[in-house]
């Protein structure tokens, strides 16, 4: 009864907020829906009974780590929000960028838009029917779309309309995909279902579903954002309200990853793991790498944590083709990504409120003029890029101990050196902007644009220390379902 | 349905080598319709209520709602033919018979291992992917790019019709609207890709480039 309601209360509620005229009622409303959500996840992933054959919708260790990241993050988003819209203008304004007029779409389009992008990307991550789960990860991108459009300007109708065309491309190819797997099911009793999947898993035609994997890879890797289908992420990441982008960025993706994870568990207990696994690492290199190439000569921050998202991806897909160690290396980073990623994303937005502007070259002495978001852009720089204490130190080294067990020296050497080429380039734009001195004095920042972050940057640090006891049971419980060490 | 397969990729062909934009849409709404009927006559003759519902909506949304948006979307913008192709008309129909072999090959090679899908839905089916893919690269302008989305959709459909897939009513239903959803929006964009730009040529959506940034500056280096 849980997993209806974690759909059906965004929906619910995003469909009043077209409705709702009043914005603190809207408002509220918003930040119901978003709390409501987090404890139902958090209920859901904690008691999950086992699923009867055939069910369309069911939670698993992999889908409860999911949920509840996405739940804590859209409340976040949602906080920050408050004070995000508070600061948009109402009125027509020029753009800093390019001077074309900002025309923000009225708040109730972008409450209902947010909270049905939540709506589906619960949706996408709790079915287990991987045609309805197609169907969920598709209406993300019609979700989102709008979304991205919120200011109305050149630039963002720009970064929309390629999201919407690449990414419904990508994703139809992926539905190509998902008939491909009903071929490499052999008799009368077709399922779609995960349970029926995994059950018949030794009598799949290989051949059918080597095809099916390729399609489904490439489909929801455009999603996903790996290279070379990665094009249309930089745009609509750094375009978008930094509170969406933060979801997209931390959520959404994660989306798209799962479906790829579904493929890879039904591959892997069909006996071929090692198929997948290698496009994949195959895949995330090249991510990793493209990503460290236009990091490198970056000169838009929102752009430059874009393609650290790209890196990111990257990694996670190395760290699930590997397999063993990798993939509980893998879903801990996607948990360290998607919190770190989202509270960079909000400090940008307090950077772009602060200095009208995402050209790095133009911001100095970040942390004088915005203190807290100042200490956090370092702190974010430093957790992105996997420094000690921070969690992604441990998942990426976790991941790296993956490729050094299997003796994969090429995958060691090339994951290590763009790791490092990321870090060079990072913090070569990051530290520039928030050391110096600068010509602003330093400003008190609103509580609702601070609050998220911080509690995000906690988090992250928390991670880095001391792994909570639910969460190691659930990740390495994730890790056996696609064929990891049993510990 | 032998007959509708052979209508549907020459309404493929025709698409490709005709310029004039409103009656590509026209064409795609005949798709619409062809495909409406399809699941009708693929599964005659016991048809269930299900069946009748997603012909009848297929028709409704693809054949016609869509195709009236495109319609209005034209209407408000000035263009009238799609210009400047980055692959010529005559060369398109030449590429459009090797993506016919293309789609055939593909439809052998499926059959050589198992299935009981008939053969010239499929070699079509196979043709709308990839001509949908063909022209989303080598047109200029947005509308034709939502269109070629739409004949790419249909041919996707068409495979799981000819594959006779029976996804659940509501899987069915959900791959239609999300369709649908999404054809809108594009309409949708489209409407302030003209207001926003003045056209809706896709080659100059470049502002967010990295790459032509870099080749820019590269030429001033260079002057």
């Amino acid at each position: 009864m849980l997993l209806p309601l974690i759909i059906l209360v965004p929906t619910a509620a995003g469909i009043a907020s077209y409705l709702i005229r009043s914005n603190p009622l809207r408002r509220a409303l918003w930040f119901g829906a978003a709390a409501t959500h987090l404890v139902l996840s958090a209920l859901a992933a904690t008691s999950s009974p086992a699923e009867p054959l055939g069910t369309w919708i069911g939670l698993d260790a992999l889908s409860a780590i999911f949920l509840v990241l996405t739940s804590t993050l859209f409340v976040g988003a949602t906080i920050y929000g408050f004070g995000y819209l508070n600061r948009e203008p109402v009125a027509p304004q020029p753009d800093s960028e390019d001077g074309s007029l900002i025309k923000n779409e009225p708040e109730p389009v972008f409450t209902g838009g947010i909270l049905l992008l939540l709506a589906t990307m619960s949706l996408a991550i709790v079915s287990r029917h991987l045609a309805l789960q197609w169907v969920a990860i598709e209406a993300t991108t019609l979700a989102s779309a709008p979304l991205i459009y919120f200011h109305r300007t050149r630039r963002s109708l720009e970064a929309a309309w390629k999201y919407l065309i690449l990414c419904s491309v990508g994703i139809a190819v992926a539905l190509l995909g998902i008939f491909f797997i009903l071929m490499a099911m052999q008799g009368e009793h077709r399922d779609l279902t995960l349970a029926a999947l995994l059950q018949q898993a030794g009598t799949l035609n290989h051949k059918w579903l080597s095809t099916a994997f390729i399609f489904i890879l490439v489909g929801y890797g455009t999603k996903m954002g790996l290279a070379p289908l990665h094009t249309w992420l930089p745009d609509a990441h750094s375009e978008a309200p930094s509170p969406v982008s933060a979801l997209l960025s931390g959520a959404l993706l994660n989306c798209a990853f799962l479906g790829i994870l579904r493929m890879q568990q039904v591959c892997a207990a069909a006996g071929m793991a090692r198929f997948g696994g290698d496009l994949l690492v195959l895949f995330g290199l090249l991510s990793m790498g493209i990503a460290g190439v236009f990091i490198l000569r970056q000169t838009d921050y929102k752009r430059m944590l874009a393609y650290s998202s790209v890196e990111h991806m990257g990694i996670l897909a190395i760290g699930v083709g590997l397999g063993g160690i990798g993939l509980f290396g893998s879903f801990l980073h996607a948990v360290n990504h998607s919190v770190v990623k989202a509270m960079l994303f909000l400090t940008a937005g307090n950077l772009m409120a602060r200095f009208h502007t995402k050209d790095t070259a133009k911001i100095q002495g970040a942390c004088r003029a915005l203190p807290i978001s100042g200490v956090l852009w370092v702190a974010g720089f430093l957790a992105i890029t996997g420094s000690p204490p921070f969690g992604t130190f441990i998942s990426e080294f976790t991941i790296l101990r993956a490729t050094i067990e299997q003796e994969r020296w090429i995958v060691t050497g090339l994951y290590s050196l763009f790791l490092v080429v990321v870090f060079v380039g990072m913090s070569a734009i990051v530290l520039k902007m928030a050391l110096g001195k600068s010509q602003e004095s330093p400003t008190r920042e609103p509580w609702t644009t601070v609050l998220a972050p911080l509690v995000f940057a906690g988090i992250a640090t928390l991670l880095g220390v001391y792994l909570p006891g639910p969460l190691l049971d659930k990740l390495n419980l994730a890790a056996q379902l696609l064929g990891g060490p049993v510990q | 349905m032998d007959i509708l397969s052979v209508l549907l990729i020459l309404s493929c062909l025709f698409l490709l080598g005709s310029s004039r934009l409103h009656v590509a849409i026209r064409v795609v709404a005949a798709q619409g319709f062809l495909l409406g009927i399809l699941p009708v006559v693929r599964s005659m003759p016991d048809i269930t209520a299900g069946i009748w519902i997603l012909s009848v909506s297929t028709i409704v949304s693809k054949g016609l709602v869509l195709p009236w948006l495109m319609r209005v979307c034209l209407r408000n913008s000035e263009i009238r033919r799609e210009i400047e192709p980055f692959v010529g008309f005559g060369a398109s129909l030449l590429c459009g018979t090797g993506l016919l072999a293309l789609a055939v090959w593909v439809t052998i090679r499926m059959r050589l291992t198992q299935s009981e899908a008939p053969a010239v839905l499929m070699i079509s089916s196979f043709f709308l992917v990839f001509v949908g893919l063909f022209i989303m690269v080598t047109r200029r302008k947005a509308i034709t790019q939502s269109l070629a989305y739409l004949v790419l959709e249909n041919g996707v459909y068409g495979v799981g019709v000819g594959m006779s897939l029976d996804f659940p009513f509501v899987v069915e239903l959900g791959i239609l609207l999300d369709v649908f959803v999404g054809v809108f929006l594009m309409g949708n964009l489209l409407f302030h890709l003209d207001l926003e730009f003045e056209h809706m040529d896709v080659d100059k959506l470049t502002e967010l480039s990295d790459l032509s940034e870099s080749a820019a500056t590269a030429g001033e280096e260079n002057a």
